[in-house]
């Protein structure tokens, strides 16, 4: 066999893919041609509106822009690109909100070291791995030291906080404390004990009967009126509880799958060894149920991430509050296109590296069984 | 000889189906029992009682001198001296070998890690598989899955053991291994209550022999008695089938 005849086996292969999924048929071979030249159409037009044609910092005169008037679309009607300048311009805004921008290092750094907080909890075989879960732990009192302050660092309110900022804090926060309280909710769901079983079930079937946004108003109504005079949470924390509440019911019907999926024999031979409740769920149970668990978990938390954008409607502002603000502002308004599409992305960055850890991780676990 | 195991009209009911009809049932120190039946006659059922993998609502079972009822304590102390080995292994399959048998120890029985891993080391050299330590029970055949299944069990140093048809998922040519082990284990004079229809290992190893039908034990004998000249019709058709095939 020759190194030719064996590139002639592989195009074959790709000719024969080509024929029998994409023109196995008329009905098939149009729509194909359809899709193609509807791809095509968009795809070039979205390109030379974002890229090809778009002004960044300057316009077509190579003026530095300053405001919307000098994009190059407002000059010219031949031009019609985008013009991210209101982007750079707002690039603060969108990343840290109203964080003093002298303090902005410690945001900074608090985003430099959010994936060694979470790598550890995402891949089991990673070579050190105990010391990232230590850091995991730790990371949640130290970045909130870096982004409130304390003892040696001023003091910026959670009223500055903003963008991208406020979006991870509410969507990692919610989801990292949503994680312990839905495994006490999905055990308590499963529980023999009826009034805590019956807690469980109302608890997660009223927070999933409910949309988030009704959580978030009466959480921002509710919550100071359950809470001793002269203790007022801001609005971020109202927020946060809100998220949590939520994310946790949803999780808590993930996790409770999981837990489903456990053969019965499991408990049975646990028990027969002596194990009591709490050892077999945390040494038998848990393990396998979270395994099992953690593609719809990460669907979850997908959903989560998006739906914090809501939080604008009490007055936060999230990646999309800043966007409105900017477009709210009279030097940029009008260039929604603009912000919405990079506001889309950002949120797009996340979500799609979440989709894509989960479908590693259903590979993962299909290899690992067999 | 001392009375280890002491079922006293023991009834059972799932909802208002009757499984298990006045049992009645006396294990001695040492003792083998075969338990045999057709199926759904409530074998298992039975034998689960014994651990409170299920309970009773009416009779008294006594092990060791401890009454099951309710009282977590006291099932908690007679789970530790009984050792139970199931049909299916029921291993733990994201645990190694070697970790599924050190667990109860560590965890129950509160030993240092490597204490629990020497023990756990020699009761797979008894049961013939010491290679196999840290491997996972999926890498495993089912014959070494039983066995390791039964080194776990082990492992809690049981005085009485519950087998509940420990070769019927196994292919034909693991059972024999299986089998041996607990030839074995009945040779150092453990107390073991067997179900299972391998006749040849009961006529091996068995002190009595157990009948069940229906949830009554309808027959209780020598193994000698038990196949030579069974008394109630039902045992001799249950033989009959069952030594035909
Ligand atoms: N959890 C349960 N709920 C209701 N009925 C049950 C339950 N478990 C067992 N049964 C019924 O009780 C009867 C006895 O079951 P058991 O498992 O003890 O039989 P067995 O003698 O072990 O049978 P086999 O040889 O098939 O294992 C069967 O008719 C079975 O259908
Ligand atoms: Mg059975």
């Amino acid at each position: 066999m020759t190194a030719f005849s064996n590139q002639s086996l592989m195009r074959n292969k790709y000719y024969s893919w080509i024929i029998k999924n994409l023109f196995s048929s008329w009905v098939n071979s149009l729509m194909t041609v359809v899709a193609i030249i509807f791809i095509y159409e968009v795809g070039t037009f979205f390109l030379n509106w974002a890229i090809f044609g778009a002004d960044f910092r300057t316009n077509f005169r190579g003026e530095l822009i300053t405001d919307r008037t000098l994009c190059s679309k407002n000059i010219s009607p031949g031009e019609f690109g985008a013009c991210w300048a209101i982007i750079y311009a707002r690039w603060d805004q969108f990343m840290y909100g109203f964080y003093p921008i002298e303090q902005v290092w410690r945001v900074n750094f608090v985003y430099v070291l959010l994936p060694l907080a979470i790598i550890g909890i995402l891949f089991d075989k990673l070579p050190f791995r105990k010391y990232f879960i230590y850091f995991t732990f730790i990371y949640p009192f130290l970045a909130y030291f870096m982004l409130y302050g304390g003892p040696g660092l001023s003091v910026v309110g959670t009223n500055k906080w903003g963008g991208l900022l406020v979006t991870l804090f509410l969507g990692v926060t919610g989801i990292g404390l949503a994680f312990p309280l839905s495994i006490v909710l999905a055990l308590g769901r499963r529980s023999k004990m009826p009034i805590v079983k019956s807690l469980c079930v109302v608890f997660i079937e009223f927070i999933r009967g409910v949309p988030l946004i009704t959580l978030l108003f009466t959480a921002n109504v509710m919550l100071p009126l359950f809470l001793p005079d002269g203790v007022n949470p801001d609005n971020l924390l109202r927020a946060l509880v809100a998220v949590t509440l939520f994310q946790s019911a949803y999780m808590a019907e993930a996790i409770r799958g999981g837990l489903q999926a456990i053969p019965r024999g499991q408990i049975e031979a646990a028990q027969s060894l002596g194990l009591n409740y709490w050892q077999t769920t945390r040494k038998i149970i848990l393990p396998q149920a979270l395994k099992i668990a953690i593609p719809p978990i990460v669907n979850t938390c997908i959903g989560l991430f998006k739906d914090t954008s809501l939080v604008l409607i009490i007055g936060l502002f999230d990646l999309l509050g800043i966007g409105r603000a900017a477009l709210a502002d009279m030097t940029w308004t009008k260039l929604y296109y603009e912000v919405y599409v990079f506001i889309s992305l950002v949120f797009f960055i996340f979500c799609f590296g979440m989709s894509r850890y989960s479908l590693y991780l259903e590979k993962k676990l299909k290899t690992d069984n067999s | 000889m001392e009375r280890v195991i002491q079922l006293e009209k023991v009834n059972k009911w799932y909802d208002d189906f009757h499984v298990l009809k006045d049992i009645d049932l006396n294990v001695q120190k040492g003792q083998k029992i075969v338990v045999c039946g057709p199926s759904g006659s409530g074998k298992s059922t039975m034998i689960r009682c014994i651990n409170r993998l299920e309970a009773h609502q009416k009779g008294q079972i006594v092990v060791h001198g401890t009454e099951l009822t309710n009282d977590l304590k006291n099932i908690d102390m007679i789970r530790k001296n009984v050792g139970m080995v199931f049909q299916q292994f029921n291993l733990f399959p994201h645990l190694s070998v070697i970790d599924n048998i050190s667990l109860a120890p560590i965890w129950v029985k509160k030993m240092p890690k490597k204490e629990a891993e020497d023990i756990a080391m020699s009761y797979l050299e008894k049961v013939k598989i010491p290679e196999q330590a840290q491997k996972f029970p999926g890498q495993l055949s089912g014959g070494q899955q039983q066995r390791v299944a039964i080194a776990r069990s082990l492992a809690m140093n049981p005085d009485i053991m519950l087998f509940d048809e420990p070769t019927s998922a196994l292919d034909p040519e693991m059972i024999k291994e299986v089998l041996d082990v607990m030839i074995q284990l009945a040779e150092e004079g453990m107390t073991m209550l067997v179900v299972t229809h391998e006749m040849g290992f009961a006529k091996t190893v068995a002190d009595q022999m157990i009948f069940m039908d229906e949830g009554k034990i309808v027959e209780q004998a020598t193994p000698d008695e038990f196949f030579n000249n069974p008394k109630s019709d039902r045992t001799k058709l249950f033989l009959s089938q069952i030594l035909n095939h």
